[in-house]
């Protein structure tokens, strides 16, 4: 398993300055450009509504939970389907005493140490900011990467048996887009309509935006954040048996 | 055959285009869409969540906005358009051209044909404005049925969408000559989102202090953004709305002139 996170981690080598404009410099300059810009305009309007919070305090926690989901499917999804393709670098993991499960446990490791550094960058300009400092930036990065992982293994799961590279662009439009945009990661849930509201709620993403916004604002009580990191965990563990599944069935095929 | 016939010392000038030729391009482009349009629907999709999102969602926040004193969304909704027909239009010369170069080697079919380098260049703008067109028509509609129509200003945006698709697909085109792979669109995305977010799409620019000002009016899409917001919001303010078209004229133009010049020489290396 180890073997495989190194290669992985080998080839990030090449690529990691390119892949910093995406994992660190769009939430960045949504946290320039929305949270303090449009924020302006919140905070002279409607600080009763914010709580006394800022709008950039609000938003970039959320944001953070956001892009650490961007990243874990666009590291896993996307290089999964094309390692699993006849050409792939999977394919030759097969005739190794390497299993399945082992190439996909190293890799899902792989993508945790992206998350993991990525959110780490994200949350010291957040320090920077003045936005969070000490323990709860710590915690924050620890909600991050699960949430991160959450949908990291469900999309290797998926992933690992995509054959249409052009499904994966698909996916995250349609599906990934539409999550980072209504999760209450730019506005709260509460402000949705109510049957739209409880469905929300229930997604995923907007439960590891509570976690690190609660964890953010020092609103966290000890019931919630267990509720929903227990939510992200069983997804995790959930996405983690579909995915020996699938890998089993795909490179053992 | 003049092209063949007129060799010229020195600097190699662009071969001539005609219309007939130009359109048999935009055909072929419009033709892909047979098999599906979900690419062109790509371009509606998001500039509508960001409108849902930020324009709604944000602005039960903002109110009303300083300065113009319009609903947030009544305010947001002409920049998400103009950003709509940038985008739409920036993505099929850049991305679609980069891909029809490297990948489907669409114009090695085409370079036998009567069509020259300049045909392509000129093709390629043209469809892209017309995508820009569509999904901006689109958007407008959107936007209509969602009550965010102010003034019947607004209409002008039409013709001004085809002036903005125009400026970024030419810019496009241009900039896709430069590219060496496809991990340089990471750094068009650090070109692109900045802008996106800080050319007043989303507030006004006396958000920005003094000195950043003439930064910010300096850039493509805040002229695209004056050129379809006043009218809009019912302010007809003419010099504003003739430098704009001016600035995107000439960027356009001046785009166009280095993108065929450079797409010659890679076609026919």
């Amino acid at each position: 398993m180890i073997h495989v996170f190194t290669y992985w981690l080998m080839r990030y080598r090449r690529t990691w300055r390119a892949s910093i404009v995406m994992s660190v410099g769009n939430p960045l300059l949504f946290l320039i450009g929305v949270g303090a810009g449009l924020g302006h305009l919140v905070d002279h309007h409607a600080p009763a509504q914010m709580a006394g919070v800022s709008y950039a305090a609000f938003f970039a926690p959320g944001l953070l939970a956001a892009a650490a989901m961007q990243t874990a499917f666009l590291e896993s999804s996307g290089q999964i389907a094309r390692a699993a393709a006849p050409d792939g670098a999977y394919q030759s993991t097969v005739s190794t005493p390497l299993s399945p499960e082992q190439v996909m446990a190293g890799h899902m490791l792989y993508v945790a140490f992206r998350v993991l550094t990525s959110s780490a960058a994200f949350v010291l300009v957040m320090a920077c900011f003045g936005l969070v400092s000490g323990a709860r930036g710590v915690a924050m990065l620890i909600a991050a990467t699960l949430t991160g992982l959450a949908f990291a293994t469900p999309a290797a799961a998926w992933a690992v048996g995509v054959r249409v590279q052009r499904h994966i662009s698909t996916a995250y439009r349609m599906l990934i887009m539409p999550l980072y945009m209504f999760s209450g990661t730019f506005f709260a849930i509460s402000e949705l309509p109510g049957p739209i509201r409880v469905i929300v709620e229930a997604l995923p993403l907007a439960q590891g935006v509570a976690l690190c916004r609660s964890l953010a604002l020092g609103t966290a009580g000890a019931p919630a954040v267990a509720a929903h990191a227990a939510y992200l965990c069983i997804l995790i563990v959930a996405g983690f048996a579909l995915a020996r599944a699938a890998y089993r069935r795909r490179l053992h095929a | 055959m003049t092209t063949m016939l007129s060799p010229g010392p020195g600097i190699a000038r662009p071969a001539a285009w005609t219309v007939r030729r130009v359109l048999a391009l935009v055909e072929r482009n419009m033709m892909m869409y047979r098999r599906s349009v979900i690419p062109l629907a790509f371009g509606l999709v998001e500039p509508l969540m960001y409108l849902l999102t930020i324009g709604f969602g944000v602005g039960s926040l903002v109110g009303t906005v300083p300065g113009v004193n319009v609903r947030y969304p009544v305010f947001v909704a002409p920049a998400i358009l103009a950003t709509t027909a940038m985008n739409t239009a920036f993505n099929q010369t850049s991305f679609g051209v980069f891909t029809r170069i490297k990948v489907d080697l669409t114009y090695e079919a085409i370079v036998p044909t009567p069509l020259s380098a300049t045909d392509i260049a000129v093709g390629e703008v043209a469809s892209a404005v017309l995508n820009g067109l569509l999904t901006s028509a689109g958007f407008l509609l959107a936007t209509t049925a969602m009550g965010l129509a102010a003034s019947p200003g607004i209409l002008l945006a039409v013709p001004a969408a085809c002036l903005v698709g125009f400026a970024f697909a030419a810019g496009g085109l241009a900039v896709t000559t430069f590219l060496r792979d496809f991990p340089d669109f990471q750094l068009i995305q650090l070109v692109m989102l900045p802008m996106y977010l800080f050319a007043t799409t989303f507030y006004p620019l006396s958000t920005y202090p003094g000195w950043l000002r003439p930064l910010v009016e300096a850039l493509p899409l805040y002229q695209s953004i004056q050129l379809i917001r006043g009218p809009a919001l019912g302010t007809f303010d003419g010099p504003t709305l003739a430098f704009a078209t001016c600035y995107l004229a000439v960027f356009g133009t001046a785009a166009m002139i280095i993108a065929t010049r450079r797409l010659g020489k890679l076609l026919l290396k």
